[in-house]
């Protein structure tokens, strides 16, 4: 019930999943967040659920910040005003603590992240997941149950071995019934800046996630090609969108981001059809 | 148990490949180093332990196997050139390989300690013990399963960033 109140203030929740580990979940959420928050006008939420490798903190450039407690529950970290963030990163004395937590201990810091947050009213609330299909998941879709999910956005990249774990998650998705907003396929492609031709890094051997998104009937928002900047804007704490906005990848990102908004603000309608 | 000791005491040195990031390379490392050290004329096994994203399988093209049991446990699916590199990986007790393997800590708990104990290795000169990525049950779980054995120690994995 605690949840459920905490929840209702918040208008669009969106999962970013991949099933596979270092495909760009992060880096996607992060800039997720900023894209959106790029509008004033939205309230944005960014929670880091990804325990044993929380890479939220560090790529917003909130690193070594703090917590704070006040009268209405733990107040999220503010990189704008209207971008909030929460991640255990923020709860650890030094960065290079391990958190060697088993599955009940994780579940139980998650609930209380949704649980005692004070968010307060927000748009958009961003979950940044770890790698797989376990308690975090789990967790993480039955506490939201509270409130609604829009839906996940899957990143993959495109070789088989990475589309191999993105197919479990998407059956993951498919079991607990989340809707999958799509998917986004990251370092697809580089173009040299010197010579201006374009490499395959991760050569999609098996079709890629275009063809994986055909042969599942799951919609493909977009694919991101590499660009070493944005590992860097990650290393530095800096939006990549912000650093290097003539960038392809840039332009890549931002028409996901769009998509992804027509696609919340789409469910919604429908939503306040039905009521 | 006599039949736990027995299945591990023929491996000489017990390794593990770690990271805490994914996506670095682990399982392509524990991959390369099982064929080098297989190339170099050692007696060599794979242990995947990565239940939610077992990639080893497919890195050497055994992802359609299955496996059976014997007397002893579990017998490991033999791949490589001359078919002489054990593996056990959870890839293979799956029914359809895009099934996700959802499961919570304590299950996967149990399943990791059945894989330690019960596969019989034979004798080996290295097992390379492949994990997933974090530092949570699995990882937990395999170094206390291990405990008792020949632990040589971990290699850890990362890329620059």
């Amino acid at each position: 019930a605690e949840l459920r109140a905490r929840l209702r203030a918040v208008r669009h929740t969106v999962l970013v999943l991949s099933g596979k580990g270092g495909v760009g979940k992060s880096t996607f959420s992060a800039l997720l967040a900023h894209g959106l928050a790029a509008d004033e006008t939205k309230q944005v939420a960014l929670l880091d659920i990804d325990i044993c490798g929380p890479s939220i903190p560090k790529i917003m450039g909130l690193e070594g910040e703090q917590v704070h407690q006040s009268g209405s529950g733990w107040s999220p970290v503010y990189v704008e005003e209207n971008l909030g963030v929460m991640s255990v990163g923020f709860l650890l004395s030094s960065p290079d603590d391990a958190v060697i937590w088993r599955g009940p201990k994780k579940n139980g810091l998650i609930k209380q992240f949704l649980r005692d947050v004070d968010w307060g009213e927000v748009d958009y609330l961003i979950v940044d997941t770890p790698p797989g299909t376990s308690d975090e998941h789990l967790s993480i879709v039955q506490y939201l149950s509270a409130t609604h999910i829009d839906g996940a956005v899957i990143v993959t990249t495109p070789q088989e071995v990475s589309l191999q774990d993105v197919r479990k998650e998407i059956n993951f998705c498919h079991k607990v019934k989340l809707p999958i907003i799509g998917v986004v396929e990251n370092m697809s492609g580089f173009v040299c800046p010197k010579c201006k031709n374009e490499s395959q890094i991760f050569p999609p051997t098996t079709g890629g996630a275009e063809k994986m998104c055909q042969n599942l009937s799951v919609s493909l928002l977009g694919k991101v090609p590499l660009d070493p900047q944005i590992g860097k804007s990650c290393d530095r704490g800096q939006s990549f969108l912000a650093e290097a906005p003539e960038s392809p990848a840039t332009l890549s990102y931002r028409n996901i981001i769009q998509r992804i908004q027509e696609y919340c603000e789409q469910h919604h309608l429908q939503e306040e059809k039905i009521m | 148990t006599l039949a736990e000791r027995a299945n591990l005491a023929g491996v000489r040195h017990i390794l593990l490949v770690l990271s805490g990031k994914g996506g670095v390379g682990k399982s392509t490392l524990s991959t390369e180093l099982a064929l080098a050290l297989r190339h170099a004329g050692k007696r060599v096994g794979i242990l995947d332990v990565d239940l939610c994203g077992p990639s080893i399988p497919r890195m050497l093209r055994v992802q359609d196997s299955a496996v059976h049991q014997c007397d002893s446990g579990w017998v490991p699916v033999f791949v490589g050139q001359d078919k002489a590199i054990a593996l056990m990986s959870i890839g293979f007790l799956l029914e359809r390989p895009d099934d996700a393997v959802v499961w919570r800590g304590p299950k996967k708990n149990a399943l990791i300690k059945q894989f330690v104990t019960d596969v019989a290795w034979g004798e080996l000169d290295f097992l390379i013990v492949d994990t997933p990525p974090g530092t949570s049950d699995e990882h937990i779980s395999t170094v206390e399963a291990l405990r008792p054995y020949q632990l040589l120690g971990a290699v850890l994995v990362t890329t620059p960033q």
